[in-house]
């Protein structure tokens, strides 16, 4: 009996060890990496960052002109994925939900899901940039809305079924048709995780870099014209950073602070929006 | 309804006399089902069943799980439409005009015919939205009149007094007895003829089970009232008339008097008296 507890105890610790040893591994790593990134991200963090444009090499500049093609890209891009997405997420829960198209169209969305975004890049570049015989803005957004789209169909999905049939069944009773049942009662009982869901979305995108070097591509000056390219920065960070320049380097790092930031920000909100509501 | 005294009842003779001849002089029938079969797939839930439902009076259903009386009362307003392979034959009118008509217009239906259900519902949204949501799918008011009926629908319910200092409190942050009185105010001020009971008390505690049944006691004055229950002295306290069912069959249908003192059936017996279900 003794014998077989201390096994036990013993095998009991190598599994601990074991398993903080991974987690510490996974983990170090993580702070490595912010680490590097606060300190020389830091360091070149200015007020010239937010109001200057990009600089040629040598001479001193900032991100303005990427930071605000980054909105306005990012923007578009939820302007054009979130109506689809949720549109099409809607029909999966409310009105097919027994269909075999449903079936279809979430084997289909979780593909798109997980598809390489280089891929979509590609796809864009074909049916958009080509055609058109430049690069621009408009055709970068559609890339970012095609990465969007799966995001939102998914959660809205996942939200809504997880809105309990009794509450359809309470607003049918009170002679709800369909439409407004799911315009006035299941959307604001979905609404704080299709609101994360979009969230996330935006978080996911905002750190692609693949499909816009094949749609948007980039600009070294500001740019309000989506017709033209358009800088972005995740694009001005890969650029900067292969460059052998000091100064593009460090505005790369500074670039990379201020993405990873945003993104912080949103998964803080969207977290936050979650909880709250389990909390409801 | 003294209970105790139901389980002395001497023996009654099976068979019995499936439609015991009921005094039903003067009495309207609200609703009337004849011969209505309903399938879930290919599985027949509920078999040949022909009832009465009277305006003005408390119908109970009681019967085991599974009996099929909670899928009849789902029939009558025909929530069973939400679902795919669910299909209901046979007649069901109400006030003569057959419900289970293709052409029927299910939003005027389940506007005349409301439901309360087991668990409370409230919306996401204000105790007063819930209220005034329902009638503003019906009618154009004025704010003031707006204001008006939704403190008459939460009289109706009993509930003003504990909410009238907080309407624009969310629904979800009441007690869950609050909250099915808030549910039976947002089915009144619709202003249904009927009104469906699925178990409206079986999430709740006795004192707030207790105002229900006052409540309907009071309701049933004005609408015609069919309640589900479990709990047989819920039935004999609140209903006028009892419908035994019993795997998807309607053993006996009668006043809740005369069927909690004098069952023709044997299995209504037993099941009264606690011997099965």
């Amino acid at each position: 009996m003794a014998n077989l507890y201390a096994a036990r105890r013993r095998k009991n610790s190598i599994t601990m060890v074991l398993s903080l040893a991974a987690t510490a591994f996974g983990l170090g790593w993580l702070v490595l990496i912010l680490g590097v990134l606060l300190y020389e991200g830091f360091s070149g963090l200015s007020l010239a960052v937010f109001t200057e444009m990009t600089p040629p090499p040598g001479s001193t500049g900032g991100l303005l002109n990427a930071i605000m093609g980054s909105l306005v890209l990012t923007g578009l891009a939820v302007l054009i994925g979130t109506p689809i997405g949720i549109l099409a997420g809607t029909y999966m829960a409310e009105y097919g939900r027994h269909d075999r198209l449903t079936s279809v169209v979430r084997f289909i969305n979780d593909i798109l899901l997980s598809a390489p975004s280089i891929v979509i890049g590609l796809f864009i570049y074909e049916v958009m940039v080509y055609p058109m015989g430049h690069f621009s803005g408009w055709a970068g957004s559609v890339a970012l809305a095609v990465i969007v789209i799966p995001v939102v169909v998914r959660t809205t999905e996942d939200m809504l079924t997880l809105v309990p049939d009794s509450l359809r069944e309470a607003a049918a009773s009170i002679g709800l048709p369909r439409s407004l049942m799911i315009t006035r009662i299941a959307y604001r009982a979905a609404k704080a995780g299709m609101v994360t869901g979009v969230l996330l979305a935006v978080a996911r995108i905002s750190g692609e870099t693949a499909p816009l070097l094949f749609t948007a591509l980039n600009n070294q000056f500001w740019s309000s014209n989506m017709n033209a390219p358009v800088a972005s920065l995740p694009v001005v960070i890969f650029q900067f950073a292969l460059s052998p320049y000091k100064d593009w380097q460090s505005l790369a790092w500074t670039g990379a602070l201020i993405i990873t930031l945003a993104v912080l920000a949103l998964s803080i909100t969207a977290r936050a929006l979650t909880t709250s509501r389990k909390q409801s | 309804m003294n209970v105790a005294r139901m389980t002395t009842t001497p023996s009654v003779s099976t068979p019995a006399v499936m439609h015991a001849p009921v005094d039903t002089a003067g009495l309207d029938e609200r609703i009337t089902i004849r011969s209505l079969n309903f399938y879930y797939g290919d599985n027949k839930a509920l078999k040949d069943i022909s009832l009465p439902l009277y305006a003005g009076k408390v119908t109970a259903f009681i019967g085991p799980s599974g009996c099929g009386k909670s899928t009849l009362l789902r029939v009558l307003n025909r929530m069973y439409d939400l679902y795919p392979n669910q299909r209901a034959e046979g007649e069901v009118t109400l006030d003569g005009e057959d419900i289970l008509s293709p052409k029927q217009d299910l939003n005027m239906l389940r506007a005349r015919i409301g439901m309360v259900f087991q668990k409370p519902t409230p919306f996401p949204m204000s105790i007063y939205e819930n209220i005034a949501f329902g009638i503003r799918l019906y009618e154009k008011l004025p704010k003031s009149e707006l204001d008006d009926r939704v403190e008459v629908a939460l009289k109706r319910a009993a509930l003003w007094e504990e909410v009238k200092n907080k309407l624009g409190a969310n629904g979800l942050s009441l007690s869950g007895g609050q909250q099915q009185r808030l549910c039976i105010a947002r089915t009144v001020a619709v202003r249904p003829e009927v009104i469906l009971f699925d178990e409206p008390c079986s999430a709740l505690d006795p004192i707030s089970t207790a105002k229900i049944e006052e409540l309907m006691d009071e309701l049933k004055s004005e609408y015609t009232l069919v309640i589900v229950t479990h709990n047989m002295q819920q039935a004999a306290r609140v209903s006028d008339f009892t419908a035994f069912m019993y795997l998807g069959e309607l053993i006996e249908f009668g006043t809740t008097s005369r069927m909690f003192t004098a069952p023709h059936d044997r299995r209504t017996q037993d099941y009264i008296t606690g011997r099965f279900g």
